[in-house]
């Protein structure tokens, strides 16, 4: 008993002085993130991504969830001031009110990070970088595989996001571009799925009726991945393969989409990344070793999936949703 | 049906705005009333009106009834977001049908027994009460499905949504059984008297013997049973519950539904068929937006000019000035005493 008790004990005080002398050596970097929430599973994603890329990387991150809340983000932003971080990560869930606050974080010299989303500010010296994927160029990665697969020559349906919506007006401006420059492919149909499932299917299935009971379409370009998991359901139902008969392109990458494209109904989506985090971190670390400010826009890469990874990704992803 | 209407004449708005929208997609889309066989289930745009109305007629069956009473259910949006995401996870969890199918029709019961209560015992107004459930509703559903799109395979759950019997999609099958059902209960007993007496004058049909408080939680109870069977058949038709998204907005649209079927919304005389009617106007609406090719910024302003024509046919000030097909002009508003003329059982669908 009592040999068991000194073991420990010992084992506890090496510990103890284990952390400290490593502390002492090289002072983990402590990260505030103020996320939106978790309204979506991309969202949940996220945050999960980032506390792995933290722990990766040896960094302490600490979440607060906003609950789409702005106050809740404006509270957590100054507690962090409060608590003296390295540096403070905020997903912004609205683009202005954010002057004030970014301020104080200024003040107290703590760099702030941007992620997934841009602010409008007229000092943009208030944050150091902002994180995001480039909208535009993913719509025209899909448009531009969606040329090259069917040699420039394609009727294609448009379900887009919802109307007004920054993802939307991105999204199909990128699309655009590429059938701009392709005589040959037209957008003959162009709705709004309100970026679910359900108004994908049932726009989808009145654009099989328009279309000639679908044999004039040759591909549906959908702006999220659920528009076109609903898409493929009404394909399937009007007696059309989804995936060969007519073609599914998506952006996003959700989990649900690799189960698609692995069983066939599906042809393409380029990832909109939830590893935000991940090059926010980076360019802190950067930084912080020898004060190089980082680009004011740090872009993800807009990847393009496929079929023939479909079910290793499936795999990869289904657990960070 | 109005208990009073002595013929067609009544209803011929009603009746008239969904012909008058069907002709107009015919006109935008000839091949609008082509329908065929594709494996097995009927396929065409008129099948599909009936099919995509199916969960907002199914809102509208509930809907009416409350309005009836001079009330309004606003959660019923939330309770189908409730009602899939338990289905979705259940079935998930490797639940079978027969259960999975009995949560979530109970969820719903439960929420219209909320209602209910505190519309009819805590005595709570019926817009105030409901939008409780309207707000934490989807926060429950969120819950269970832990903000996420649940999806499942179990294909008898998918049936409710996508398979077809007799050649007809099931969401309109259960849609007409629950009509059905519905009328069959208030018109062949009094219970359909007793709604309207209570929704013209709580306090004399209580004095007049009717259990208001009964009847009241009865009405939200079946209100929350079919948006419990709506949430199943949106959940069952994209095979996933979308806490977020399923049933949004669309306790509006079954308020609009009862409205454009010509329920006041001060209560009394109800036409559960004319609200269906009117569910179905407004997603032949919706089809023909989307078959005529117009830009998606113009969605919303179609279907508000549509919706004010209709409503504009309706106006009892208007159609003093209409000439009218009817013998007698439409009596103005006040609120009738429900008194049947024909109160033959057929009167009741």
């Amino acid at each position: 008993m009592s040999r068991t008790w000194l073991i420990s004990a010992a084992a506890a005080a090496a510990l103890l002085i284990g952390l400290g002398g490593a502390q002492a050596a090289d002072k983990k970097l402590v990260v505030g993130f103020s996320q939106i929430g978790s309204e979506s599973g991309w969202r949940a994603a996220e945050t999960k991504t980032a506390k792995t890329e933290a722990e990766k990387r040896g960094i302490d991150l600490k979440i607060s969830d906003a609950q789409q809340k702005q106050e809740n983000q404006i509270k957590a932003v100054r507690s962090f001031v409060a608590q003296g971080v390295d540096a403070i990560f905020i997903a912004p869930v609205v683009a202005t009110g954010w002057d004030s606050v970014l301020k104080e974080a200024k003040e107290a010299k703590i760099p702030v990070v941007l992620l997934d989303r841009q602010i409008e500010t007229r000092d943009p010296g208030l944050y150091m970088t902002a994180v995001t994927s480039d909208t535009v160029l993913e719509g025209r990665v899909a448009g531009e595989w969606l040329a090259k697969q069917t040699g420039g020559t394609c009727n294609v349906v448009e379900l887009q996001g919802t109307v007004g919506s920054s993802p939307a007006i991105n999204r199909k401006k990128g699309f655009d571009e590429v059938v701009a420059k392709n005589p040959g492919m037209k957008i003959v149909r162009t709705q709004s799925g309100d970026f679910t499932r359900a108004k994908g299917k049932e726009v989808m299935e009145s654009f099989i009726k328009a279309e000639n009971g679908g044999k004039g379409i040759c591909a549906v370009y959908a702006h999220n991945d659920d528009m076109a998991v609903g898409a493929i359901q009404a394909i399937k139902e009007a007696g059309l393969k989804p995936g060969k008969d007519i073609l599914v392109v998506s952006i996003d990458g959700v989990p649900d989409i690799f189960k698609a494209m692995a069983e066939g109904e599906a042809n393409a989506t380029v990832e909109l990344t939830p590893n935000m985090a991940g090059p926010a971190f980076d360019a802190l670390i950067a930084f912080k070793k020898d004060g190089k400010a980082p680009p004011k826009w740090i872009q993800t890469e807009s990847a393009l999936f496929t079929p023939d990874t479909a079910k290793a990704e499936y795999e990869r992803r289904k657990d960070a949703y | 049906m109005t208990r009073s209407a002595p013929g067609p004449s009544r209803n011929l708005p009603q009746y008239g705005a969904l012909a008058a929208v069907l002709l107009a997609n015919w006109l935008l889309f000839p091949d609008f009333f082509s329908i065929r066989l594709q494996d097995g289930r009927l396929f065409g745009s008129l099948i599909d009106v009936l099919n995509r109305g199916a969960p907002v007629a199914l809102l509208a069956i509930g809907m009416t009834m409350v309005i009836a009473t001079r009330g309004v259910d606003l959660s019923v949006g939330a309770v189908m977001a409730i009602s899939g995401a338990v289905a979705a996870t259940l079935t998930q969890a490797g639940w079978g049908l027969a259960p999975v199918l009995a949560a979530a029709l109970g969820a719903g019961l439960l929420c219209g027994l909320w209602n209910g209560l505190l519309v009819a015992v805590l005595r709570i107004q019926p817009i105030v009460a409901t939008l409780i459930l309207m707000v934490a509703g989807r926060g429950i559903a969120q819950l269970v499905t832990e903000g996420q799109i649940v999806t499942f395979t179990s294909p008898g759950l998918a049936f409710i949504g996508s398979g077809s019997f007799l050649t007809v999609p099931m969401p309109v099958v259960i849609t007409a059984v629950l009509l059905g059902v519905t009328a069959l209960l208030v018109r062949t007993t009094a219970l359909g008297l007793m709604i309207e007496a209570v929704g013209v004058n709580r306090l004399s049909s209580a004095g007049a013997g009717v259990n208001t408080p009964v009847v009241l939680v009865a009405v939200y109870v079946w209100c929350g049973l079919c948006a419990a069977v709506a949430g199943l058949v949106v959940a069952a038709d994209i095979r996933g519950a979308d806490a977020n998204n399923a049933g949004l907005w669309l306790e509006l649209d079954a308020i609009l539904a009862v409205v454009v079927g010509g329920t006041s919304l001060l209560g009394g005389r109800f036409g559960l068929l004319l609200s269906v009617v009117g569910a179905l106007t407004i997603q032949a609406m919706n089809t023909g937006i989307l078959l005529s090719g117009f830009k998606p910024e113009f969605n919303l302003i179609v279907k508000a000019g549509v919706l004010m024509v209709v409503l504009l046919l309706q106006s009892p000030t208007l159609t003093l000035f209409l000439p009218r097909p009817g013998p007698r002009p439409v009596r103005p508003p006040t609120p009738p005493r429900g008194k049947p003329e024909s109160p033959s059982p057929s009167a009741g669908a």
